[in-house]
Formats: structure tokens, C-alpha cells, sequence
């Protein structure tokens, strides 16, 4: 492991402009990624997880999008990258899995020629060539009968078939950054501990870089080494799994682990967070949190909490933390 | 995928069948006389009857129909009460003609409309959308017989760059492929291609505007495809309607271009139509329609063969 991340973000900031208001989807989101870690961005929908994932491979429409700060991958800018440069990183450098895979593969194409597509696209070889590197590719995702299978058209497979071939077609180039938007939403409970098995496995095999992105915070636990939770455009709170689930100190995140059905006796009420998220059009001044927190003091509808280090690698934004730290 | 073609053939005989009767019986259960428009006003009554008794009309409907289809079935669509001369003649250079005028004119709908659909399509919202966009409906809403007149006026009439009327020099109805001919059919076929141009352009917008949408676009993109690989994907995915609209298109051409015909004077199904139904020429009237069916159904075939070839989402059960 080196000391330069692998993935390095600073004060991200996304807003789409293509509205009537612009909306906030992005607001300061800073976070690192080291070469061989899998972070979990864990957050509801809306609290831009996946606008966060997408400006890793510069996905925004640039008519209608204003970033700002610092995206490096693997030593590049990519925010600065444009045309023939984003596209030769795009599914090089950094590939990504979608959420629902029967959308994200071309109907008319077969499996097949979609992988074999990606290679020749990025690595000058003959298309016999990438045939048996698609079909290694499959086998390397433990799909049975590869050699049929690259025939295949992506309506003729099973879900969790689909999202297998989705993550063989995101390995194809060798890239060194995997990111998953909610590689599991759509499957079955049965396929989606497959599929997490599975990437879990090819990470560690080869070394990747991966962020998830995901609502479900079992998911999270089953792949990450690291958490950051996000709300409303900001990362609420960072830390090693261990310290999300044991020592949770936002209260955002403390209401994410109290509303799950994991320990809740039978019979008893769940508990959910009351309210629902803010509109990112018109984010409150202070604390995003504040209007659904038990614990709101005057003091959260003043300025965005500051980020306070709880322990090695372990911070949150939050007003009794900066309260408990001047103390 | 050839058990599949031939199951789709198999699939045409009772809709043949089906064609065969209607035309048939359309044309009888229209009221009047068909001998009435031939015969002389004061023709006695045993001459009518003998005249109907040599064209079969004495007899029973249905036996009418089995004789009629039995006649077609060896290529005998019968004579003309009108000109005396074999229908399938007649019809058969006629759809000659206006085979070469609707395929010309659907190359032509198709190509700009392709090129206006995918412009439009790529660029929605912009000025070069709008004009597209404004160009096609103009497409499908102006009368095309009165944009056949205007033609007819600038570049005949008025710069005397194009003949009129007619297939060829001299009122030729036997199409060779020449210039002195291919001047004839310009000005018709770009009348008749103005509204597949609409109809395509149409389609073929908002067909790229929902394919544009779709996340596997984005998935292209973000296995590093330019924008030239991803338009390859773009195209293959228009493709199997894209050819299912051109394909109704030419049929429709085929059959409803009976007002450009009348216009340009075009010796092709339509104006033989226009003529048959005013001189009540009875067998020509059945045997145009016929053919024309005919080749409506098997456009329709072909149309749903190529889709399934293109399109692995069809069942090709």
C-alpha cells in the first residue's frame, strides 16, 4: 500500500442547473480511497451517493451541471478530462456496475460482443483475441456454460446472470477502480449474497479500489472496509465498519441502525426516522439533519457542523461532537 | 430462423385467402351495374343477359368467387370490360411503374428521414430540432397533391427544368432506366417522398430520444465508448422499426398514391385505379386491388422477417 490514495476527493461539489432552481446535489463531499479498500457510501435516495459515484468517471451532462473542487484517480484530474482522454479512462482506469443490469446492457447485443467490445475499444487486439478473454471473463464470474452464454442477448439470462456479466464486462480492461451503484437492489436476497460474495472475492483478488454505493446498510457490512454516510449532499460521518456499527455518533446514523429489522424483537415497533429528507433545491443554512433530529439545539440551524475527528479514521459532522470536543 | 420464415410463410395462405374474398366481394357488393357503363343505353334485355352470361355475372356469388379464384390462381385475372386488353397486363406494367415511383420515393422519405429523425433526435430542444422537427410534420400535414401542383408550376412551368407529366417521352409507359425517363420521375417521386419522410423523421426522433435515455447509453459511455460507437448502438437499436415503418410506408405508397398519380399523369396502379372505378370496369378493379393486397401482405412479411433478424428481443418461435 502506498500513501497517495487511490482515489482522492476534495470538496466535491454537483449542481444540476438544468432545472427551474438549481439543486444541490453534491455539497463538499470530501473522501479517499486507498489502492485494495472498499468504501461503502451508504445513504438514502436523493442523498447524492450516486451523483457522488458518477463523478468519478465524469458522467455529468456538462450543459447542464456546475462542479467543483478536486476529483484524482489513479494520479489524474478528471474533472479536467475531456473527449478522447475521459474515454480512454472511462472502463480503463475506472469501470462501474450498474443498479439494474437488464437496463445497462445494450438489448440488441449479445453478451458477447459487448465484453469483447469494451477490450478491443481500449487494448489493440485481434477480436479472437478478446472472444477468449470474454470468455475467461465469464468463467472468472462463475457463470455456467460461458461458451453459450456469451451468445446470449442480456434478455435470455436471469437477473443474477445479467449482474454477473455486468461485473465481467467492468473487468474486461483490468481496471484498478470498481464502482458499484447498488450492484444488488435489484436482485433476489438469495442472488444478492452471490453477487457481494463474488465481488468481494475479485477485489481481493485484484487488488481493486471499490466504492459501493448502497441504502442497505447489510451490504455495506458484508463488503466495506469503510463507511461514509451520506445526507443531503454531505458525508455525515466516516469510519471502519466496526466503528459505524458499534460506535455510531451522528444521529443520522444512529437512527439508520435503529431502523433496522435485524435486532428488532418481533412485535415490537420499528423505529424510523421521522420525516423525510430536505429539498436539495432549498437546503436549510445550518445542519441538513437538524428538522428530523431528536437532539436539534439552536445551535444546528446556525452554520454546517464542522467535521470532528473521533478516533483514527472515525469523524462526523455534528454540533454536540464540536460541543463535546471544546468541552 | 428458418423455421421461423417458413412458419411466417405458411401464416400468409389464410390471410391470402382472407384478401382474395374481400376483394372479391367489395367490389360486388358496390351498388350498380357493371355492364350498364359498356353497354349500350338502348342494348336489348337478351343482350344484356347474354353479355352477362360471357363475363359469369348470371351465376351465383360463391360460385362466382370459385371460378374467379380458380382463373387467378393460374395468372388469369381476367380481360377489361373497358379497353378489351388482358388485366394482367395492364396491372402488371402499371405496378412496374409505380413500383419504381414508391421505391424511389421511399429511398428518398427514408434517407431524410433517417438523416432529420437522428439530427433531431441527438440535438432535441435545439434549433436544428426545431427546424427538423417542423420540417417533418410539414411533411405529413401539407396535401401532397397540391405540393405536386406547386412543383409542377416552379419547375416546369416556370423554369422548364422537368416535364410535367408522363413516364417517359412521349407518353412511354415502359420504364427504361435513362435519363430521358429519370427526369420524368423526379419531381413525382419527391412529391410522394414528402410524407415517409415525415412519417420516419417522426419515428425515428423519438425513437432515438427514448434509446438516448436509456441507462445502458450511459453504461457505453462509461466502458469508455466515443460518441461514434455508441451512434453504431444507437443506429442497431433504431433499426428493427426504423425498417417495420419504411416497410408500411412503401406499401401505403404503393397503393395510395392515386392522387400524385392523377397528378403527374403516372401510368402506375393508381391512375389504372382511378381510371377502373370511373369506366366501372369490374375485372380491372378486382385484379389492382388483388395485386395490390398482395403485395401489402408480403411488404408485411418481409418487414417481419428482417425485424426478426435484427430485433433477438422478437420470439423467434
Amino acid at each position: 500500500m502506498t500513501d497517495i490514495p487511490m482515489i482522492d476527493i476534495r470538496d466535491l461539489n454537483v449542481t444540476f442547473t438544468g432545472g427551474r432552481k438549481p439543486v444541490h446535489a453534491v455539497n463538499g463531499v470530501t473522501l479517499s480511497v486507498q489502492r485494495g479498500e472498499v468504501l461503502a457510501l451508504l445513504g438514502e435516495s436523493g442523498s447524492g451517493k450516486s451523483v457522488t459515484l458518477r463523478s468519478l468517471l465524469n458522467m455529468h451532462p456538462k450543459n447542464r451541471t456546475k462542479l467543483s473542487g478536486s476529483v484524482v484517480a489513479a494520479g489524474q484530474d478528471i474533472l479536467k478530462l475531456s473527449g478522447r482522454g475521459l474515454a480512454d479512462y472511462r472502463g480503463k482506469m475506472a469501470s462501474m456496475i450498474f443498479q439494474e443490469p437488464l437496463l445497462a446492457l445494450d438489448p440488441v447485443y449479445t453478451v458477447g460482443a459487448q465484453i469483447t467490445e469494451a477490450i478491443r475499444r481500449h487494448e489493440p487486439v485481434s477480436s479472437a483475441e478478446a472472444h477468449a478473454r470474454a470468455l475467461a471473463l465469464l468463467q472468472k464470474v462463475k457463470i455456467p456454460s460461458p461458451e453459450r452464454r456469451l451468445q446470449a442477448f442480456p434478455h435470455e439470462m436471469s437477473g443474477g446472470m445479467r449482474q454477473r456479466a455486468m461485473i465481467a464486462l467492468a473487468l474486461a480492461c483490468n481496471p484498478q477502480i470498481l464502482l458499484a451503484d447498488e450492484p444488488t437492489t435489484a436482485l433476489d436476497a438469495t442472488v444478492q449474497i452471490q453477487i457481494l460474495l463474488l465481488l468481494r472475492e475479485l477485489q481481493r483478488e485484484l487488488g481493486l479500489s471499490v466504492i459501493l454505493v448502497t441504502h442497505d446498510i447489510g451490504v455495506a457490512v458484508e463488503v466495506a472496509d469503510r463507511v461514509a454516510v451520506m445526507y443531503a449532499g454531505r458525508i455525515v460521518e466516516t469510519g471502519s465498519v466496526r466503528d459505524i456499527i458499534r460506535n455510531p455518533r451522528h444521529p443520522y446514523t444512529q437512527g439508520l441502525l435503529a431502523s433496522r429489522a435485524h435486532d428488532a424483537m418481533s412485535g415490537a415497533r420499528l423505529d424510523a426516522i421521522p420525516g423525510a429528507p430536505p429539498d436539495l433545491a432549498a437546503l436549510p443554512p445550518g445542519c441538513s439533519f437538524a428538522p428530523r433530529c431528536k437532539h436539534a439545539a439552536a445551535a444546528c440551524l446556525v452554520a454546517p457542523p464542522e467535521v470532528v475527528e473521533i478516533g483514527p479514521g472515525h469523524a462526523a459532522r455534528c454540533v454536540r461532537l464540536t460541543e463535546a470536543v471544546a468541552a | 430462423m428458418l423455421i421461423y420464415t417458413l412458419k411466417r410463410l405458411l401464416y400468409v395462405l389464410p390471410v391470402a385467402f382472407g384478401v382474395s374474398v374481400v376483394c372479391f366481394l367489395l367490389v360486388h357488393i358496390t351498388p350498380g351495374d357493371p355492364l350498364t357503363a359498356v353497354m349500350p343505353i338502348d342494348a336489348s334485355a337478351e343482350q344484356q343477359a347474354a353479355m352477362r352470361a360471357a363475363y359469369g355475372f348470371d351465376k351465383p356469388l360463391p360460385v362466382q368467387y370459385v371460378i374467379w379464384l380458380g382463373k387467378v390462381m393460374i395468372g388469369d385475372l381476367g380481360t377489361s370490360i373497358a379497353s378489351g386488353r388482358s388485366v394482367l397486363t395492364e396491372v402488371s406494367r402499371a405496378v412496374s411503374n409505380t413500383l419504381i415511383l414508391s421505391a424511389v420515393a421511399t429511398a428518398i422519405g427514408f434517407f431524410f428521414g433517417c438523416l432529420f429523425g437522428f439530427v433531431a433526435g441527438y440535438y432535441r430542444g435545439s434549433a436544428v430540432d426545431r427546424i427538423a422537427s417542423a420540417l417533418s410534420v410539414l411533411g405529413v400535414s401539407v396535401p401532397h397533391y397540391w405540393l405536386g401542383m406547386v412543383l409542377v408550376i416552379v419547375f416546369s412551368v416556370q423554369l422548364n427544368w422537368l416535364p410535367a407529366t408522363g413516364a417517359g417521352p412521349g407518353g412511354s409507359a415502359d420504364w427504361t432506366w435513362n435519363w430521358e425517363h429519370i427526369r420524368h420521375l423526379i419531381l413525382p417521386a419527391i412529391t410522394m417522398s414528402v410524407i415517409p419522410m415525415g412519417v420516419i423523421a417522426r419515428t425515428i426522433r423519438a425513437l432515438v430520444a427514448e434509446i438516448l435515455s436509456q441507462e445502458f447509453v450511459q453504461a457505453l459511455a462509461a466502458k469508455g465508448m466515443t460518441d461514434r460507437g455508441i451512434f453504431r448502438h444507437v443506429v442497431k437499436n433504431t433499426a428493427p422499426t426504423a425498417l417495420a415503418v419504411m416497410g408500411l410506408q412503401l406499401g401505403y405508397l404503393l397503393g395510395g398514391s392515386i392522387l400524385i398519380e392523377t397528378v403527374f399523369s403516372w401510368p402506375g396502379t393508381g391512375f389504372l385505379l382511378n381510371a377502373a372505378i370511373f369506366q366501372r370496369d369490374l375485372p380491372l378493379l378486382q385484379g389492382t386491388i388483388l395485386v395490390l393486397a398482395m403485395f401489402f401482405v408480403l411488404l408485411n412479411l418481409l418487414v417481419d422477417v428482417l425485424q426478426t433478424a435484427l430485433d433477438p428481443r422478437i420470439q423467434r418461435a
